[in-house]
């Protein structure tokens, strides 16, 4: 489903600033795939993210979606294949249009537009429903901007959208770490609702080792730029957060005892 | 007090023609949130593209119809320069804007160029300021429906969403890009309209015509939405609301100048009507802590 092959990525290279963000990213999803991705700060957990949206251009290395090259196809031709939530609230909706109009807009999400009407009554009933099943009592504000919910609203709302239309692989980038712990857990139980209904492929970033473990098929570990540690199946469900630690540990040579994953 | 209720048809009219420009500024300002200073230049272009089709012998409408693809191309233009070339958005119109100062000289072959309502059929004319009112008052009405059915389909959105968070068009599917430019180009279209329909109206074209016509749109938009803000929520009142505005910029005008001001003052007057219109609500949201917009609190 989705094919990552020897993807290098190296931000300001030859200043002062050079950061290999990516060096060499082997990954392979199968369909279905739920994919969580843990990692310290800089390990490149979102750039490999961005990298698959188009957000910008790799160095080397290709990206194949569904057999479809993409490396070369810029962010909103990507789109078509991709649904997305991000960390900051704010970046997955029009805060200035309706929640009615930014559902809309999503599931037009790969479609040609043109002088259509931006939003029919059908689709207005689907959205209701689809809102309703949230249970925020989204569907009685449909007409209120986006920008007066919370931030919570707003992922849950987002999550809706990156799944409105069934994306080929879904991205969501540490989308409940904005949130307070209670509604990050509605947002994450929501998250797995919606995965597991449509049986979508996913690929998570999250700083929660816990939910890494616990949710999903997969986990990678990512550090320096590399996918250190890939586990699936049985031997993921029984991971403890002791081992991941200590992976970190190998891998860090210590220095990961001052990163801000242990905290979680 | 006589003399200023003699000016008020005169500034009514005005006020309405301008007022397309001003709905060609809230769609770049407002909508794309763009600011786009093509709009000095196109104003003349389309200006100056109207005179010289009609005292070429075409049809007055027809001629509308080329101040429009004229202010098309302008706004065409600052589109590629900025999307293409990736110049800033506001170096990308004061290019445009300073480029078609020559381009203008060209069309109309002097700085100036008189059209006579004696001569030909005219659209409107200060001549006839009641039906000039009418004219341009059915053209903003008109134009005003047409953009609310546009901004409805979708494509329509997709400019919006754009104008609204780039970063969600694009993970949407949007192509940014194009949507500016074509947000950009369909302004210009308007400010060209309104340049064609501003020539006839004071019987004449000029190259210098245009100069601060960002910021009498700029203070039509704002004075249309502080007045208006809170009761127009529909999109289309909202794009009425700038016509509005440049109607009251204009009595306001024609006030300040029976006050005694000089002409040559009032560019300075409407820069500061704009300076300050655009600081309130900054100020305002800098020292009274506003609650509860934007995001707000994290509980779902």
């Amino acid at each position: 489903m989705l094919k990552i092959e020897n993807v290098y990525k190296t931000f300001h290279p030859g200043t002062i600033n050079e950061k290999k963000a990516l060096c060499g990213i082997d990954l392979v999803l199968n369909e279905g795939d739920f994919v969580t991705v843990i990692g310290g700060n800089g390990a490149g957990k979102s750039t490999m993210l961005n990298m698959i949206a188009g957000v910008y251009p790799v160095d080397q290395g290709s990206i194949l979606i569904d057999d479809d090259n993409v490396t070369k196809l810029p962010e909103h031709k990507r789109a078509k294949y991709l649904g997305r939530v991000f960390q900051d609230p704010m970046t997955g909706t029009a805060a200035d249009m309706n929640i009615e109009e930014n559902l809309a807009i999503a599931a037009r999400r790969g479609k040609s537009r043109f002088l259509g009407w931006g939003i029919t009554g059908k689709e207005r009933e689907d959205y209701r429903e689809r809102l309703k099943a949230l249970e925020l009592g989204l569907e009685t504000r449909m007409t209120a901007k986006v920008g007066l919910l919370s931030g919570g609203q707003r992922q849950a709302l987002t999550l809706l959208m990156a799944s409105l239309e069934k994306p080929k692989v879904l991205l969501l980038d540490e989308h409940t770490a904005a949130l307070d712990p209670k509604t990050a857990k509605k947002v994450l139980d929501l998250t797995e609702e919606i995965v597991n209904k449509d049986h979508l492929t996913t690929l998570m970033i999250t700083h929660n080792m816990k939910d890494a473990i616990r949710l999903g098929n997969r986990l990678i570990m990512m550090h320096e730029g590399r996918i250190i540690y890939d586990v699936a199946g049985e031997e993921k469900k029984n991971l403890k957060v002791s081992d991941l630690l200590a992976k970190f540990e190998e891998a860090s040579g210590g220095e990961f005892s001052n990163d801000r994953m242990m905290l979680s | 007090m006589g003399a200023l209720i003699n000016a008020l048809p005169g500034s009514i009219a005005q006020g309405l023609i301008w007022g397309i420009l001003a709905i060609g500024v809230y769609i770049t300002f407002k909508v794309l949130d763009y600011a786009d200073l093509t709009v000095d230049g196109s104003l003349a272009t389309g200006g100056a593209v109207a005179v010289i089709c009609i005292t070429g012998g075409m049809n007055p409408y027809l001629a509308m119809v080329m101040a429009f693809g004229a202010g098309m191309l302008a706004g065409f233009v600052t589109g590629l320069f900025h999307t293409v070339f990736g110049i800033p958005a506001i170096l990308s119109g004061i290019l445009t804007q300073l480029g078609l100062y020559s381009i203008n000289m060209r069309i109309l072959g002097k700085s100036n160029q008189a059209v006579s309502v004696d001569q030909y059929g005219l659209i409107v004319s200060l001549r006839y300021i009641p039906e000039a009112c009418i004219t341009a008052g059915i053209c903003c009405i008109v134009i005003t429906m047409v953009l609310y059915w546009f901004f409805g389909t979708e494509l329509g959105a997709a400019v919006r969403a754009t104008g609204c968070n780039q970063n969600m068009a694009r993970a949407q599917g949007i192509n940014t890009n194009a949507q500016k430019v074509l947000g950009l180009v369909l302004s210009n279209g308007l400010v060209g309209i309104a340049g064609g329909l501003y020539a006839q109206y004071q019987g004449s074209a000029d190259v210098n015509m245009g100069r601060g016509a960002i910021v009498i749109g700029l203070a039509a938009v704002i004075i249309g939405e502080v007045i208006f803000g809170k009761i127009f929520r529909n999109f289309a009142l909202r794009m009425l609301a700038s016509v509005i505005g440049a109607i009251i910029y204009f009595i306001v005008i024609a006030i300040v100048l029976q006050l005694g001001l000089s002409t040559n003052d009032l560019k300075l007057f409407s820069a500061l009507i704009v300076a300050v219109f655009l600081a309130i609500p900054y100020l305002k949201s800098r020292y009274f802590a506003q609650t509860g917009r934007k995001g707000g609190g994290a509980d779902a």
